[in-house]
């Protein structure tokens, strides 16, 4: 068994919207182990992103605790979690949110430039397969080039973590998969600890494990026994 | 009460939402319409009292002054053709000894007229009544005088008449247009302390200057149409025999031209600060504006699904910017009013005359807000019609990704030197070249604005430094009632205290240079002297040349000559000798008209032996009021200028006037920076919060994103101070330009301390407007503004 690198004990997260409360996690407990490869899976509202946002550092728990080996994440102020997600964590959106006014290769460099140990911009493109793209800006890319370029970004400080937010909810079936290979792929290269939440339940096939939420709480939580490659996948 | 459409309300709310900067736009717009409700109604309320106030009161057009002529005369003068009206009247200068005040005053008497309904620049009595008829010793004082001393109807004051003391009575106080400005011979600005105008019955001013049946003066009004030059002449004509020193019209009217140019000047502020300003508001009304539309492209397009037309959603865009421009207009003109009305008043103490031009705060006010519905109109347009022609399907997607691409700034070789957060800026800059320019622009009008306006007070501070401490060093300056023999020298400098006394020789002359024609005063000054020089706008003395005559810069030009010309001098007094004069140099002071001879070169003009019209003394400040006594009591003395008492009342006159329009385009220079500098930042972060959000995601620490956010507001500030200093430079000179006269020049004056002032003042403005938009993005919820796409 791999040493477990993030430890959520007992923790919920309740938003306050106006006077209402929204209790988007209950007491929920997980842990995740070096190089694994998780996905998260669950309908809207089940807490998903909420689990993706208190193990990035860009929110807090209400209660419990989140450790990162030996930082506590859930006691640290915006400073702390700002040099965390620096430091460690690489993150993709559904969205991209690439930079428009910068090319693939700057969006790139923006974060090796802050970065302690970084890759080289070009050698991350490479490993998204967009190695001819660098120079194109967002507008010029179709919507599989910008995610990959998310990645490439994500990626090139070797982050300890890549958290992906619904990374090919906004792509058709063939770009989507061209994305998955790009995360496989860093997974079983870089050994980098990697969580997808998506809609899409034959992605679960991809993961060690698959976590699956609802109203919450893991109401399920299966280890799969062979991860398929991405071009293995069909849906 | 009135029901709110939604729209309407949707209105109310995002103007709620926009407060900060529905304020900041407001607040420049309201700079705009206060500086133009304070400058219009002001300068509606002087032209409009001043011309209803020479047609009331029959303000003369054309004026003359002789040595006597026997009242017959007047019959030639009325035949002049093309005069409506003419009177001839006495006018004489007089010495005054007012109680409680140390030093001599000096007056004019002018005497009443025949026409019991008043006649040519009829009096408007203010308080007491008329000097009853033949009475030798009742005179009415002007206001100006009046109130400067404290004198009421009733009180007595002495004058030197004639060489004989006597005592006036005032019996009532009064205005002319003829003296709504008063400015005594020799000064550059009123001293209503001491120098006054007294008016008196004419038989009783006749006896005392033992001028019966004889006139010094002539005022007339031309008809209208009526060729003034031509009636001038013959006026000269008519006069030369008894001694005229030259017609002249309103134009070397001194009260006239004072006033007449204040409001040329004010006319000129009046339409470039509001214009300034408005374009400033209208361009920020079209940076929020479009803004909005951009973020509202789904409501719009939802609106449209609905099935509101084009035309009124425009509508709904182009009400919110009315909504902020009538918010600005309101205080606009609730604190233009005020500040009108205060302004007025400071005017009421230098200019007497009744402020009866009726009530212009409607009209302005009318005027103003129709003024901010322009604006906001013009700002609006643009966005309005956006939002109208925006396709109802495509607008209730979300804007694709901003196309950017390498700029030429990049292929000179930027790009190497900048980082990917440097490209970032420069790229966002570069996209919208004209937003860009049109805030650097803002913020150079807003350095400019305090660049000019201090450059100008300083330029008064210098003009001061220049006259009372380069030329006019004397302490008083003594006039004689006529020209005198040196004997005259001998004794003010005989007298206990004066330890220097260095004569003059002031001729009433008129130029001629060609067919060009001007009056004016030469200055006959002793050679090397001490005490009053010749200098130029630099300091440095100049020395009167033994023949030939300085001009000044102003001067020369308009009587188009140049140093080695020639120019006839014809003199206006004694035998009126006239004489070519070689021009031996241009001097540059900023004092307007004048011309500067040898006193030898006066007296050789004149044919006369060494004479002088006064002295320049320098006295121990210790006998100061002795020697004052004693002038006061010197029949032969028509009057002394203090230099103190001068300095004082300049000082007076700028630390009020000027104070209050240097602090007022300080806060408007400072409105202009914090709107511009606050809404271009709100503006930013409202279209790249998500960007900034996805920074701080990726781990780019509050203080990085706040300086990707601020760098392009830093950049425009950084650009536009410099060209600001540049553009103030340029203003300054307009301004120069526009407010320098006959009388004077303003000199151009830029010290580093106003050019280092201006941008720190609106740097600091600035900064503290991107400090406000930096607390937003501090306390900016990641989470939230990562979602907002979606």
């Amino acid at each position: 068994m791999p040493a477990s690198v993030f430890r959520m004990r007992d923790v919920s997260k309740v938003y306050r919207v106006g006077d209402l409360e929204v209790v988007a996690l209950r007491e929920v407990s997980l842990e995740l182990h070096a190089g694994e490869f998780v996905v998260l899976l669950g309908p809207s509202g089940s807490g998903k992103s909420t689990l993706l946002n208190l193990l990035g550092g860009l929110d807090t728990p209400t209660s419990g605790e989140v450790d990162y080996l030996d930082h506590d994440l859930s006691a640290g102020g915006d400073e702390a979690l700002t040099r965390f997600r620096r430091e460690h964590v690489g993150f993709v959106f559904q969205f991209y949110n690439l930079i428009p006014s910068l090319t693939a290769a700057e969006n790139v460099a923006l974060v090796t430039d802050i970065a302690r140990n970084p890759m080289d911009p070009h050698e991350a493109l490479a490993i998204v397969g967009l190695s001819e793209r660098a120079e194109h800006f967002p507008a010029q890319l179709s919507g599989g080039e910008q995610q990959r370029v998310a990645i490439a970004r994500a990626i090139a400080k070797r982050p300890d973590v890549l958290l992906c937010d619904e990374p090919t909810g906004a792509l058709d079936v063939e770009t989507g998969r061209l994305v998955l290979e790009a995360l496989d792929r860093v997974n079983r290269e870089l050994g980098t600890i990697t969580a997808v939440i998506t809609h899409n339940a034959s992605i679960a096939a991809m993961g060690n494990r698959v976590i699956r939420l609802s109203s919450g709480r893991i109401v399920d939580i299966a280890a799969n026994a062979t991860r398929l490659r991405a071009s293995e996948l069909s849906w | 009460m009135v029901r709110l459409g939604p729209l309407d309300l949707k209105l109310l709310r995002d103007a709620w939402n926009l407060r900060g900067q529905v304020i900041a736009c407001a607040l420049v717009v309201a700079g705009g319409i206060n500086s133009f409700v304070l400058l219009s109604s002001v300068n509606r309320s002087l032209a409009a009292s001043q011309a209803l106030f020479y047609e009331t009161h029959r303000f003369a057009d054309v004026f003359a002054d002789l040595v006597r002529a026997p009242e017959p005369v007047a019959r030639a003068l009325a035949q002049i053709p093309g005069l409506a009206a003419m009177e001839t009247r006495l006018s004489v200068r007089v010495n005054l000894d007012v109680p409680g005040l140390a030093e001599p005053a000096r007056g004019r008497i002018v005497s009443l007229s025949r026409d019991p309904a008043g006649g040519l620049n009829t009096l408007h009595l203010r308080k007491g009544r008329m000097p009853a008829p033949g009475s030798q010793d009742e005179v009415l004082a002007a206001e100006a005088f009046a109130v400067a001393n404290r004198l009421a109807p009733g009180d007595a004051i002495r004058g030197v008449m004639n060489g004989r003391y006597q005592s006036l009575k005032v019996v009532g106080v009064a205005n002319s247009p003829e003296f709504i400005y008063a400015l005594g011979p020799g000064q550059l600005v009123p001293d209503n302390q001491r120098y006054g105008v007294l008016w008196m019955d004419r038989k009783g001013l006749e006896k005392a200057y033992d001028m019966e049946g004889a006139f010094n003066s002539v005022t007339a009004r031309a008809q209208p149409g009526a060729s003034l030059p031509a009636v001038l002449g013959e006026m000269d004509r008519v006069l030369a025999p008894w001694g005229g020193v030259g017609a002249y019209d309103r134009e070397d009217q001194i009260s006239h031209r004072f006033l007449s140019d204040e409001i040329a000047q004010n006319r000129t502020m009046a339409r470039v600060t509001p214009t300034i300003f408005l374009a400033v508001g209208a361009f920020l009304l079209y940076m929020v504006l479009t803004r909005l539309v951009q973020l509202q492209r789904s409501q719009v397009g939802l609106l449209k699904a609905f099935g509101y037309s084009g035309a009124e959603i425009a509508l709904h865009y182009l009400k919110l910017a009315l909504v902020i421009s009538l918010l600005g207009a309101a205080i606009g003109v609730g604190t233009g009013l005020p500040f009108a009305s205060a302004m007025l008043d400071l005017y009421g103490e230098y200019y007497y005359f009744p402020m009866a031009g009726g009530d212009q705060r409607a009209a302005v006010a009318g005027a103003g807000t129709a003024l901010a519905v322009i604006a906001a109109i013009a700002g609006a347009i643009p966005a309005a019609l956006r939002a109208a022609r925006l396709p109802p399907a495509e607008s209730m997607r979300p804007e694709p990704p901003a196309v950017f691409h390498a700029g030429w700034l990049e292929r000179w070789g930027l790009r190497r030197a900048l980082r990917p957060a440097g490209r970032m800026l420069v790229r966002n800059l570069a996209r919208r070249p004209l937003r860009f320019l049109a805030s650097v622009a803002g913020i150079a009008i807003a350095v400019s604005l305090l660049v000019m306006m201090t450059a100008m007070l300083d330029g008064i501070r210098y003009l001061m430094d220049w006259q009372f401490k380069v030329v006019q060093r004397e302490d008083v300056q003594v006039v004689l009632a006529e020209p005198r023999s040196r004997e005259a020298l001998h004794a003010f400098a005989a007298m206990r205290g004066v330890v220097q006394a260095e004569p003059f020789r002031i001729v009433a002359v008129r130029f001629h240079a060609g067919h060009r024609l001007k009056r004016g005063i030469l200055y006959g000054l002793e050679d090397s002297p001490a005490l009053r020089r010749v200098a130029g706008e630099d300091g440095r003395a100049i020395e009167v040349p033994p023949d030939g005559l300085l001009l000044t810069g102003i001067f020369a030009r308009d009587l188009g000559v140049r140093a080695g010309d020639t120019i006839e001098v014809e003199a206006m007094e004694g035998k009126r000798p006239r004489r070519t004069l070689r021009v031996a140099g241009v001097v540059d002071e900023p004092i307007g008209y004048a011309a500067y001879v040898s006193r030898a070169t006066a007296n050789r003009l004149m044919e006369e032996g060494d004479v002088l019209t006064g002295a320049y003394l320098r006295v121990d400040a210790r006998e100061r009021e002795r020697i004052f006594a004693a002038l006061k009591a010197m029949p032969q003395v028509a009057g002394a200028n203090l230099r103190e008492a001068t300095l004082e009342r300049f000082d007076e006159m700028i630390e009020r006037s000027v104070g209050i329009m240097i602090t007022v385009n300080l806060v408007f220079a400072w409105i202009i920076a914090f709107g511009l500098v606050y809404n271009g930042a709100r503006i930013a972060l409202s279209e790249r919060g998500y960007e900034l959000a996805t920074l701080r995601v990726l781990g780019f620490t509050q203080r990085e994103s706040a300086g990707l956010l601020l760098g392009e507001q830093a950049a425009i500030t950084g650009a536009g101070l410099p060209l600001g200093l540049a553009l103030g430079i340029g203003l300054t000179l307009y301004f120069i330009w526009m407010l320098s006269t006959q009388m004077w020049r303003m000199p151009y004056v830029m010290t580093g301390a106003n050019l280092v002032g201006a941008m720190a003042a609106v740097a600091v403005a600035a900064v503290a407007s991107g400090g406000a938009v930096a607390w937003r993005l501090r306390h900016m919820d990641l989470v939230a503004a990562l979602k907002a796409r979606e």
